[in-house]
């Protein structure tokens, strides 16, 4: 069997998340908690994880970053930091929906055995959430939502669900609240164990388009190009006639 | 040091909404590759933060290769990056600095993260070779207006001016939509006003004779506005040629003269004129007529040096390197207000 070393990250949350997968285990995993220092921490979390795995750069065989939804500027630096790393090693970048990875995460914990949501904080008072039928099959979603519109009575995973616990129902809340990079690895690592290096590199091609709307998003397979999915447009309002300045 | 010798800077900037990646060997340009969204901004009259920032991610890596070949290199060709760290919009500045450090930490290569304002000094090093020490920047552009004594662009850069409102060329922006003309505003005022007198209206000069190297630009626009709207009330019609060129005198006329103020006030003979007001042709003219006057030797890069670009912020880079300075460590923020005291972070 091909070596596989994948390096994967993840920034589409408050989590600015790293980890190592060698194709059988996670082994090295870095997370650090702080929505506002994306930038700042990633780029040392990956030397550190690389460090504790004694693992070059050039020997790893393929980048997954997650793709989100999740607050934009965050999003971009892991989606960034995935395509530019992956340009100098000559390694495919990929990506993965964020969502995934926190229900594939989900799945390890063994503490849920049916159908679940997963919910993440997209602000203004909303967030972002898919339907999963199992750890590894998403049926609805990513969408971005008002937390009382969420599909009822299944058991919510992730940080929209501890924010919004009081309109969801406490008793709702289950498994973990941020993504990890070493979930999102095993779920990558998972993938392109099935696949040929062909078939992974037409996966890691970026298409024509951008993922702006849910009908795009729900597209989406679990491994695919390291795209941002933005479910929101740009808040830009096109002008009416300049504003007259005498009464 | 042979030219051969000399490292290769690969810059990045997205300060704004231009994607730029720059190449340089030395103080030698060896491409200056630029993506920009400003199609997707013009309707919306200005730079629309989070579309740039989209914008921004999809165009690197293109714009990074596109460099490349231009270059006739790899990227393990390149013994050094260096990024614009602030100012600019937030948003904007991370994908470069995240870009910047992937590249530095795949390549195994420094990092330098610079300033926007300095790096617009450096890249006239690239057309006209090393800056005197010292030497005056004014910097005009969308986003900056400002006037800088510049003993040395690698070390230290001081502010002696900038605007207290809006920046010169956002005046130009505004008072184009008065006009009715389309954004960005600075090349179609500029175009129009060939046809027009300077001093056909005579709008009032903001600062002109307050004693500081600052600007204001606000008055002035508003005094455009308010000079249009008298006219379409009284059912006269607008001279939009007279308009704007005596709004573009007004500003042209303050930018120089303030300009040789700080020339004459720290007793320096060597003016650079930098961002992508300095494009302005107006301002090239009154600036070099000045200059000649008062025995100043003008420096104005090409126009696509000026306007935000990747080699501005390799040449920067360059001079880093060559001045062996500390590079930059991977936890560098990206700052949307760094002042222009902090050349590097
Ligand atoms: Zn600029």
């Amino acid at each position: 069997m091909a070596v596989v070393l994948v390096l994967a990250f993840d920034t589409a949350t408050p989590a600015v998340t790293a980890a190592l997968h060698d194709g059988d285990r996670v082994v090295a995993e870095s997370t650090t908690v702080d929505a506002r220092r994306h930038g700042e921490l990633l780029a040392p979390a990956i030397e550190q994880v690389l460090r504790e795995s004694r693992v070059r750069l050039r020997d790893v065989t393929a980048i997954v970053a997650g793709t989100g939804p999740g607050p934009y500027t965050g999003l971009r630096v892991g989606l960034m930091t995935a395509t530019a790393l992956a340009s100098t090693i000559g390694a495919p970048a990929f990506g993965v929906c964020t969502l995934d990875a926190i229900a594939y995460a989900t799945g390890r914990t063994g503490e849920i055995t049916g159908p679940f949501l997963v919910a993440t904080d997209a602000r203004r008072k909303e967030v972002f959430w898919a339907r999963y039928g199992d750890a590894v099959t998403r049926l609805d979603g990513p969408c971005v939502d008002r937390p009382h519109d969420l599909p009822p009575d299944l058991p919510v995973v992730g940080a929209g669900a501890r924010l919004y616990a009081e309109t969801i129902g406490a008793d709702r809340v289950v498994g973990p609240e941020h993504p990890s990079a070493g979930a999102l690895a095993a779920l990558a690592a998972e993938r392109l164990a099935g696949l040929t290096p062909e078939e992974a590199a037409g996966l890691a091609a970026v298409p024509e388009g951008r993922i702006d709307s849910v009908e795009k998003a729900r597209e989406l397979s679990v491994l695919g190009a390291p795209r941002p999915i933005y479910l929101r447009r740009p808040d830009a309002q096109v002008p009416g006639a300049p504003k007259r300045v005498t009464a | 040091m042979s030219v051969t010798d000399e490292p290769i800077v690969l810059g990045i900037e997205t300060s704004c909404d231009e994607t730029g990646v720059g190449i340089v060997r030395g103080h030698t340009l060896l491409a200056n590759t630029i993506a920009s969204s400003m199609e997707e901004h013009a309707r919306f009259g200005g730079v629309v933060p989070e579309v740039a920032s989209r914008a921004h991610l999809e165009a690197m890596a293109p714009t990074v290769e596109g460099a490349l070949a231009a270059a006739g290199l790899r990227l393990s060709d390149v013994d050094a990056i260096a990024v614009t760290a602030g100012p600019g919009l937030a948003g904007a500045l991370l994908v470069g600095v995240a870009a910047a450090k992937a590249y530095a930490l795949g390549l195994g290569v420094p990092l330098y993260g610079v300033n926007h304002l300095a790096a617009h000094v450096a890249v006239d090093q690239l057309e006209h070779g090393p800056l005197p020490k010292p030497s005056i920047a004014l910097l005009v552009s969308g986003g900056h207006s400002s006037l800088l004594l510049v003993p040395d662009v690698a070390q230290d850069v001081v502010s002696l001016g900038s605007t207290v409102d809006d920046a010169a060329g956002e005046a130009f922006d505004k008072v184009a939509r008065v006009l009715g003309l389309p954004f960005p505003g600075g090349p179609y005022i500029d175009r129009a006003a060939r046809e027009g007198s300077g001093t056909a209206v005579a709008f009032p000069r903001g600062k002109y004779d307050d004693g500081t190297l600052d600007f204001s630009f606000s008055g002035l626009k508003t005094a455009v506005a308010r000079w249009v709207e008298a006219r379409e009330a009284a059912g006269e019609p607008v001279p939009l040629a007279d308009v704007a060129a005596s709004f573009q005198e007004a500003v042209v006329d303050v930018l120089t003269r303030k300009a040789l103020q700080a020339c004459a006030r720290y007793d320096v003979k060597d003016l650079l004129i930098g961002g992508g007001v300095a494009a302005n042709s107006r301002l090239r003219v009154l600036a070099q007529e000045r200059c000649e006057a008062a025995g100043v030797r003008l420096r104005v890069p090409r126009p696509g040096l000026c306007t935000d670009n990747g080699a501005m912020v390799a040449a920067l880079g360059a001079n880093l390197v060559a001045a062996g300075v500390t590079p930059s460590s991977l936890d560098i923020p990206a700052d949307s207000s760094l002042p222009i005291t902090t050349v590097h972070v």
